[in-house]
């Protein structure tokens, strides 16, 4: 008997097992930056896109997409990466966000909020959902992460930036 | 499509993010205190990115790997503005430059978001989304030790002194701007410049700091057409040490 082809829904799915080398609960899928799967025979060309241009986790990423697909039964993977499709935090899906807040990440909120500072100064805790919080650094330990405080937890937390 | 401009504009822009990308990763460690110093690194890191990116495109046009073009070329085929190659000086110097500089850098990618040579208009829709962070960071300090004690105010206001002239070197006229207006690739360094003196009155004036008439500061051009300090040539060789060692090693 013949196999079913695989499709760009197999593939989707199979992706789920890759996940982000600096957040580990969160899979590229979920996080966006696969923009395109398309699926012939069993080579497979994916279109990506980083989350921060000098994002150094990118190669991992690629190596992983490969590696996933090659065990899957595919013979060819093929990754451009472009920015026809740039991403934004609010490419995160749903079930994204919540992995990102059990992990203990906030979750960036809409990308068409953040116009100031203000919008990042009370970010809501990922730990007691608070909002009496402040922005400690625009920067954090990754390029997409700030870092922030907690006044009734007083502890700090990070977010996943908006952008 | 006319290339040569093209050219001429990608690499002093790619070659500013990568200069500056390196002097701002000379603070990983150093910083006045640890989130300076994480800020600084991310946006070291964010800068070198931008770079690969813009050299990226040039490969696409014909030109070397974007490797081989960042550790290969010798200080007089770098088209970096000479503001971006000063040693990082004490923390209110690179304070000042982060400001003027990214305010500059927000304002280009802003304008090229609108470039005909759709690559690059891609790419600054991406890169200017990040930059807002830089800038964001900038002003924030800028107002908060501009308004802070007299010592930091004064530091400020000298390093400022200091930078303009070099600030103003940034908008050194390209041989190209006519083609790159016409052909609708970039509106052009006086745009930007005009827009630039607009944003930085703005934050400025929000502190105690003072802004000279800016008809009274010469502008030190030069390193658009590779003409540069004394400084470059030691950060290239530094920066690129470990790669000449053996350019065809596998990373």
């Amino acid at each position: 008997m013949k196999p079913t082809p695989a499709t760009s829904r197999d593939v989707y799915t199979w992706l789920e097992a890759v996940k982000d080398p600096e957040i580990p609960v969160l899979s590229l899928v979920d996080l966006g930056v696969i923009t395109d799967v398309v699926v012939e025979n069993t080579t497979v060309d994916i279109e990506m896109t980083p989350t921060f241009v000098g994002c150094p986790a990118l190669d991992i990423m690629k190596q992983e997409i490969t590696e996933t697909l090659l065990q899957r039964g595919m013979t060819e993977v093929r990754i451009v990466v472009n920015f026809r499709d740039p991403w934004s935090s609010d490419k995160i899906s749903e079930k994204g966000r919540r992995a990102l807040k059990e992990f203990g990440l906030a979750p960036p909120l809409p990308a068409k909020v953040f116009t100031d500072l203000e919008v990042l100064e009370h970010v809501s805790c990922p730990r007691c959902e608070g909002t009496n919080t402040t922005l400690k650094n625009v920067f954090g330990p990754t390029l997409c992460r700030s870092i922030h405080y907690c006044f009734d937890c007083q502890e700090s937390f990070e977010q996943f930036k908006p952008l | 499509m006319n290339t040569p401009a093209l050219t001429e504009l990608l690499f002093k822009m790619a070659d500013d993010q990568l200069i500056l990308g390196h002097r701002n990763s000379e603070w990983t460690g150093f910083g006045p205190l640890l989130e300076e110093d994480i800020a600084f690194s991310s946006m070291a890191q964010d800068k070198v990115g931008h770079s690969q990116a813009l050299y990226e495109l040039l490969h696409n046009l014909g030109q070397p790997a974007p490797d081989e073009v960042a550790f290969l070329r010798p200080a007089g085929q770098f088209h970096n503005c000479i503001f971006v190659e000063l040693p990082n000086g004490e923390y209110d110097f690179s304070l000042i430059r982060h400001f003027l500089y990214d305010t500059a850098e927000l304002i280009r990618f802003d304008l090229l978001r609108k470039s005909s040579y759709e690559p690059l208009a891609q790419l600054a829709h991406k890169i200017h989304g990040e930059l807002r962070y830089h800038t964001l960071h900038a002003n924030t300090w800028i107002k908060q030790l501009g308004t802070a004690t007299e010592e930091s105010i004064s530091r400020l206001q000298h390093s400022l002194a200091f930078a303009l002239p070099y600030a103003l070197g940034i908008f050194e006229r390209s041989p190209w701007e006519k083609e790159l207006a016409a052909d609708g690739i970039f509106e052009g360094e006086e745009v930007l410049q005009e827009r630039w003196r607009t944003n930085v009155e703005e934050v400025i004036s929000q502190t105690d700091l003072t802004l000279p008439a800016w008809n009274t500061i010469a502008p030190v051009l030069g390193g658009r057409q590779g003409k540069h300090s004394e400084h470059l040539s030691p950060l290239l060789d530094e920066m690129g040490e470990v790669f000449r060692i053996d350019p065809t090693a596998s990373w």
